[in-house]
């Protein structure tokens, strides 16, 4: 009795840390789908693309991967202006959002794999940095640096982000624009030029989520898939446009995933966030905060 | 073509290339390419009957063909099964029996998803079929049964029903089931089914408020869609002889039967055959070096396919059979034109 | 307020309905008859709750409380289709067409579904498809058959809606704005339509902001504001009423 419950507290533990890092992961989502509308189902891949970029440069500059990542932000920022800017012209000027966007980032995702697998290989690639390996003990709790560094860095940019979109100027306009695109063009500011922005910033979460990634665990380029059933899941069940509600969604299905695997092993995983994904949408679609 | 005329000229065509093809394919391998290019042809026409015609994409082909796939591996085991249990060994399912169950099976997985998600927006189905694969994926690894990631082997049968070699009788299989779905689709587009499809595709809100039961109708599309794609999958174990979750639910499935309608047109049973053949043809020949000894990796074919489904669903999404359509609308415009002004 | 004549039993009754979207109250406790034959209008401003209105009797949208009876049945429960099934039609405020399928085919759409899924009332392929082109000519699209709805003019599309609802031959119609952004001639062009169309005995309840039409064209007013209806009677005597005077001031 006394060594599950050891157990069920490490899978919690490991659970909430797990969360702090699907919040940094999902972000970018709940600002382009639940905000924009915008179903970038090939969020994996730019994630990836940041854990790549953190793997490379790390292997010719002896730097903090997490570190990279803060570099990388700005990048993945105009990576994400440009795609948009695609997006909007081959699609959303068009008035085809539907299944045509969809395909455009299902190539996408698909020819990012693709990619990584040609030029990378299916091996494993990791980052060596001085917190992947040694842990703290916080009273009776076994934190493994690995991941609680990841975490905090997570939430605090979460955390960042959710103050830039509710006090900055720009950032409620994105805000309003996710609600009412007219009444932002009454305001004379463009909702085109304002989603270009979000989404910008959608994307250049992943290049710190990315990171946090290779430093959590090693990765090879079909990792992305697994990622796609969580992202979406947690989206959903946070209220597709409440950032704490996401948070709180990526804490539960983090501590979901943990225990299932502490219990049953590591390769029913996957599966519970697709679970989850199916059961709020048959059963609330809302998300667990609602939606206004 | 009046729909009599369209099967007398399939069986024909069919009868003519299984013959042909006796003769012509000189090689083993060109049954294969064959068998593949095939079966390429039901998974692009299942694909676009949920993708194309009623507008509802589906990311998750891999699960429905693995399953279908997978079932007939457990059929395959069955006899063993019943032995060991019962000590009487059922007799061997024959393989067109497999396809049907293979396809019920897999109807019904589509079922279950559409009945979860179809009553929310498309979006939500696309993204729970993408996330199904994975699914799938993760319960067959689970599955001892039928190997679970270590993989099965499958021996092929001894004799063929048909004569000729196996390889020939599952290519003739598949040719067969690639007729029967072109002629479903063909059958659906004009039908009051195909319409009703086609309201849902341009304005659900409006097909329903015209009477459409669409909720019905996207359940009977993801079934019949599902189904197809279970039969397509059914023969595979005997052709690869060895089944394991990382081929059989390889991405390639999910692209191409994406790439193939997108590519090849999505408003009729036509472009998903082009597509298949165009696209299918293609990867077949590279993977053999064009017959010129390049040494081409597999994914390097799945990039090029993968990007040009980027580009045709940003500059011709409708496809090589709209881009055909369009261009003869304008030499009939432009024709008319100068007809006039010969007139006037 | 008097009240028009009530007939004996309302072929549409609706009592009690309400709507909220999360905490916004969009409709409260609505109460309102519509009587077979009758030309009601309805008005308010923007935001009073008129298209979520049509959108809950017509099942688009899910009324929180309340009930509505058509013709003595109850609908609550059933789907828009069904509705639309039993004789309840509604044109769309934006039209929203089949924009891939000819002006033909978007009249065979709602005919196959509605009129050939009711029991024995089947047509034929051919009188199917000589129904769909008699619906056009009422319209004045009789020649624009084979084209497709993006070669039409607004007031064009309109009409193509107006036809598509009527294709379903229902005993009520719900016409959502379908004369906003149009001229004065262009207006008087659709009254006309759904004049014609209440003589052939469709009971029509139009929603409409131009007040010009809404007042020739209705026997019965009723007025919503804030989703609170404030006002049911004869045209003249609601627009006299001084409530409605101020919930127009602005307007």
């Amino acid at each position: 009795m006394a060594v599950s419950l050891d157990l069920l507290v490490d899978a919690l533990v490991a659970g909430i840390l797990l969360g702090g890092f699907y919040a940094a992961v999902t972000v970018g989502v709940t600002i382009s789908f639940g905000m924009l509308d915008i179903a970038n189902i090939a969020q994996p891949a730019f994630i990836l693309l940041g854990s790549y970029a953190a793997y490379i440069v790390t292997s010719y500059v002896r730097i903090d991967p997490i570190l990279v990542g803060f570099i990388m932000t700005p990048v993945f920022y105009v990576i994400g202006m440009v795609t948009y800017r695609l997006y909007y012209y081959a699609f959303e000027s068009r008035g085809e959002q539907g299944i045509q966007g969809l395909a455009f980032f299902f190539g996408l995702l698909f020819v990012a794999e693709v990619s990584l697998v040609l030029v990378f290989g299916v091996d494993y690639r990791f980052v060596e940095a001085p917190y992947i390996g040694p842990s703290i003990h916080l009273w009776v709790f076994d934190l493994p640096l690995r991941m609680l560094i990841p975490c905090v860095v997570s939430l605090v940019m979460v955390g960042l982000l959710q103050l830039y979109l509710t006090r900055s100027f720009i950032g409620r306009a994105i805000l309003a624009v996710s609600q009412d695109p007219l009444a932002l063009q009454l305001m004379a500011a463009s909702p085109t030029r304002i989603k270009q922005i979000a989404f910008g910033i959608s994307i250049a979460t992943c290049a710190l989520a990315g990171t946090f990634l290779i430093v959590i665990q090693p990765v090879e380029p079909s990792i992305g898939r697994d990622y796609i059933g969580r992202i979406f899941a947690i989206c959903v069940l946070g209220g597709m446009t409440s950032i704490p509600g996401m948070v709180a969604a990526s804490m539960l299905i983090g501590i979901v995933e943990s225990i299932t695997a502490t219990f049953t092993g590591p390769s029913w995983a996957p599966a519970v966030a697709f679970g989850f994904l199916l059961a709020t949408l048959a059963v609330r679609p809302s998300g667990l905060l609602g939606r206004q | 073509m009046r729909n009599g005329s369209f099967w007398i000229a399939a069986a024909g065509f069919g009868i003519a290339f299984v013959a042909l093809s006796r003769v012509l394919f000189t090689n083993e391998y060109y049954f294969f390419a064959a068998y593949v290019v095939l079966q390429y042809i039901v998974l692009s026409t299942a694909w676009n009957i949920l993708g194309g015609y009623t507008g509802y994409i589906n990311f998750g082909t891999g699960a429905f063909f693995a399953i279908g796939a997978y079932s007939s591996a457990v059929l395959h085991k069955m006899p063993a099964l019943t032995e060991a249990w019962f000590g009487i060994a059922t007799p061997p399912i024959p393989l067109p029996v497999m396809i049907l169950i293979g396809g019920i099976v897999s109807g019904v997985l589509g079922l279950g998803t559409g009945y979860l998600t179809l009553r929310l927006r498309g979006v939500f189905f696309a993204i729970a079929t993408l996330a199904l694969t994975v699914v799938v994926q993760t319960l067959i690894v689970n599955w001892d049964y039928v190997g679970g990631s270590r993989g099965i082997y499958i021996i092929r049968p001894a004799d063929a029903p048909l004569g000729g070699g196996y390889i020939q009788y599952l290519y003739t299989l598949m040719l067969v089931l690639a007729v029967i779905s072109v002629g479903i689709a063909r059958t659906i587009e004009r039908s009051r089914l195909g319409l009703g499809f086609a309201a849902i595709r341009d304005d659900e809100l409006a097909a329903e408020a015209g009477g459409v039961p669409t909720l019905r109708l996207k359940l009977i599309a993801t079934t019949l869609s599902g189904a197809l794609m279970g039969m397509a999958g059914a023969p595979l174990p005997y052709y690869v002889t060895y089944l394991d979750p990382t081929s059989s639910f390889n991405l390639a499935y999910a692209v191409n039967s994406v790439a193939m309608p997108v590519i090849g047109g999505m408003t009729s049973w036509v472009g998903p055959v082009i597509g298949a053949i165009l696209l299918g043809t293609i990867q077949q020949l590279g993977s053999v070096g064009f017959f010129l000894d390049l040494n081409i990796p597999p994914t390097f074919n799945l990039l090029i396919v993968g990007l040009l489904l980027i580009l045709f669903v940003i500059i011709a999404p409708n496809g090589i059979v709209g881009l055909v359509t369009a261009h003869r609308r304008k030499r009939a415009g432009a024709l008319a034109a100068v007809a006039a002004r010969r007139a006037a | 307020m008097s009240e028009a004549p009530l007939l004996a039993v309302p072929l549409l009754s609706v009592t009690g309905l309400g709507k909220r979207f999360g905490g916004f109250i969009a409709l409260d406790n609505i109460e309102l008859t519509v009587g077979t034959g009758e030309r009601l209008g309805l008005i308010g401003p923007n935001g009073s709750g008129k298209s979520t209105l049509v959108n809950c009797l017509c099942g688009t949208l899910h009324n929180e409380t309340g009930s509505v009876r058509f013709d003595g049945q109850k609908l609550d429960g059933l789907v828009t289709h069904q509705r639309t099934r039993l004789g309840l039609a509604r044109s769309f405020q934006l039209p929203r067409p089949f924009h891939t399928l000819s002006l033909v085919d978007n009249l065979r759409v709602p005919l196959t579904f509605t009129v050939n899924a009711r029991p024995g009332h089947r047509l034929s392929a051919a009188q199917t498809d000589a129904r769909c082109h008699e619906l056009l000519h009422q319209v004045g699209l009789a020649d624009k058959a084979r084209r497709l709805p993006r070669d039409l003019t607004q007031v064009e599309m309109r009409k193509l809606e107006l036809a598509r609802a009527v294709a379903t031959q229902p005993r009520l119609l719900f016409a959502d704005e379908a004369m906003a952004g149009l001229s004065p001639a262009e207006v008087e062009e659709i009254i006309a339509v759904l004049l014609r169309l209440n003589e052939e005995g469709i009971t029509i309840v139009l929603i409409e902001h131009i007040m010009r039409a809404v007042m020739s064209f209705s026997t019965r007013l009723i007025v919503l504001v804030a989703g609170h209806k404030i006002a049911d009677g004869l045209p003249q005597e609601v627009m006299a009423n001084p409530e409605v005077e101020r919930a127009y001031l602005g307007e």
